[in-house]
């Protein structure tokens, strides 16, 4: 996984001290290549951001680790650190368009600032580690980094300072704050909230979707094939519902909770089918009522999960409170996909006897 | 009612603190505010429990217990008979979120 051959001479292999500066041991002091890039978002980025967002080999949106300068950097230009995700590092250097900058990219496994730093990729370790692969101590003359805020849950700031002499200052959430902080140093409080508004949802939506399209479609067409065109299409909407519809209208729908929120959407998107299966002229009365439950019981289970799961994309939830949604009310949805697959073989049973 | 959200495991031991405010600096939920001695817990039940105010207090004055609020990766834990909380994915990115989507690789929250 490492590609950093060509930085293993640097600083030997003495673990980084206070005075990384000063680390003498072996012969070699050469500071390991850096490379160049720039600001500018080529046709080429933009078709692997779009890839990147629909999860098109999602693990290959990568920038190689390491130090890169950025403009006519300077020993005294700043240094901002970025996670090897293009998503990540393009957003960075597109923002610091026309500041002469270092940025230190990490090792974060092609993911982005935020998750990574959840998992701790993104983090103090690598931070320290990279700090010292890369020579920084020997490009620049001051011991600051510019840290994402987002990356704070992966990084000690103490910690890095200890164990690098580098002192950790945290800029804003988005990148395209920085230049407006960089004429202070000092975030504003909107630099440091994180929200999730309308556009930040629906960029989500498409892995979403084709995170459960495969089997989607085929439930689809096996309930086209046996039950009819409506309840292979009642299928789709269940999901485009929980996949697509759930979070773009996700502050829009009334509770809470996500699981209410996705079983209130659900019993709307319910409603044609319910109405249009139970008003079958030919069918018995119980018969009617059946097929009329069977979306209803059905469409809101599956929406609900689906809106459930739509939990870890989002900006705002915790691990608590997750939790207790969970054991609120993952047994209701079950129970409501069980009794509504129930009453959709009670009624094929029916209709393969001859009784409705 | 239907809220789930209203108690974290997040504590503030408003003692120890010495007022440096790195903790206001790095909540993405303004959870904390500036108080006279000590910072205060302005919005407890904004509180994700991302951690980073706890990992990032030079004095140990927070506590919480975190974790990444994933339904998707806990249920799978649960599903495969592991503990709920050794789901180590981290989502909620702001820039291509990784969990419940696409568990080969992203953040690998199906790996271990």
């Amino acid at each position: 996984m490492e590609n950093d051959v060509t930085t293993r001479s640097s600083c030997c292999s003495c673990t980084p001290q206070e005075n990384a500066s000063q680390c003498s041991c072996g012969t070699s002091s050469a500071v390991p290549a850096i490379r160049t890039t720039d600001s500018t978002i080529t046709a080429a980025n933009r078709l692997d951001h779009f890839l990147a967002r629909w999860g098109v080999r999602r693990g290959d949106h990568r920038v190689e680790p390491g130090l890169y300068r950025l403009g006519n950097a300077t020993p005294e230009s700043p240094v901002f650190a970025s996670a090897n995700y293009t998503l990540s590092f393009d957003a960075l250097r597109s923002a610091l368009a026309g500041v002469d900058a270092y940025i230190l990219v990490l090792d974060t496994k092609g993911i982005n600032v935020w998750c990574a730093a959840g998992k701790g990729t993104f983090g103090t370790e690598e931070l320290v580690r990279r700090i010292a692969l890369t020579g920084l101590p020997f490009v620049v003359s001051h011991k600051k980094i510019i840290v994402p805020q987002l990356g704070a849950p992966g990084v000690s700031w103490p910690e890095v300072l200890r164990k690098s002499g580098f002192s950790v200052e945290y800029g804003p959430v988005r990148a395209r704050d920085l230049p407006e902080y960089l004429k202070t140093h000092k975030a504003t409080p909107a630099m440091r909230r994180v929200d999730f508004p309308f556009w930040d949802r629906v960029v989500l939506t498409p892995v979403e979707f084709v995170h459960v399209a495969l089997p989607a479609i085929i439930i689809a067409a096996v309930l086209w094939f046996i039950a009819g065109p409506a309840s292979g299409l009642a299928a789709l909407a269940a999901v485009i519902a929980g996949t697509v519809l759930f979070p773009a209208l996700l502050p829009m729908i009334p509770t809470r909770d996500f699981s209410t929120k996705g079983l209130i959407l659900g019993v709307l998107i319910a409603i044609p089918f319910a109405v249009s299966f139970g008003s079958v002229p030919e069918l018995p009365g119980w018969a009617s009522a059946l097929a009329a439950m069977t979306p209803l019981l059905l469409i809101p289970a599956v929406t609900a999960y689906l809106g459930l799961n739509f939990t870890g994309c989002t900006t705002f939830t915790s691990r608590t409170g997750v939790k207790r949604e969970i054991f609120r009310y993952v047994p209701v949805m079950a129970l409501m996909a069980g009794a509504g697959v129930i009453a959709g073989i009670v009624l094929g049973a029916g209709r393969l006897m001859g009784v409705i | 009612m239907f809220n789930s959200y209203q108690e974290t495991t997040l504590r503030l031991d408003a003692e120890r603190c010495i007022n440096c405010k790195r903790c206001t600096q790095v909540c993405p939920h303004a959870v904390f505010a500036e108080g006279k001695d000590h910072v205060e817990l302005a919005r407890p039940a904004a509180c994700m429990e991302c951690g980073a105010c706890a990992l990032n207090c030079p004095v140990q004055a927070i506590t919480v217990e975190s974790g990444v609020g994933c339904a998707w990766a806990m249920i799978s834990a649960a599903l495969r008979g592991k503990d709920m909380d050794s789901g180590e994915c981290s989502c909620g990115g702001d820039e291509g979120s990784c969990c419940g989507q696409s568990p080969e690789q992203s953040c690998g929250c199906d790996n271990k």
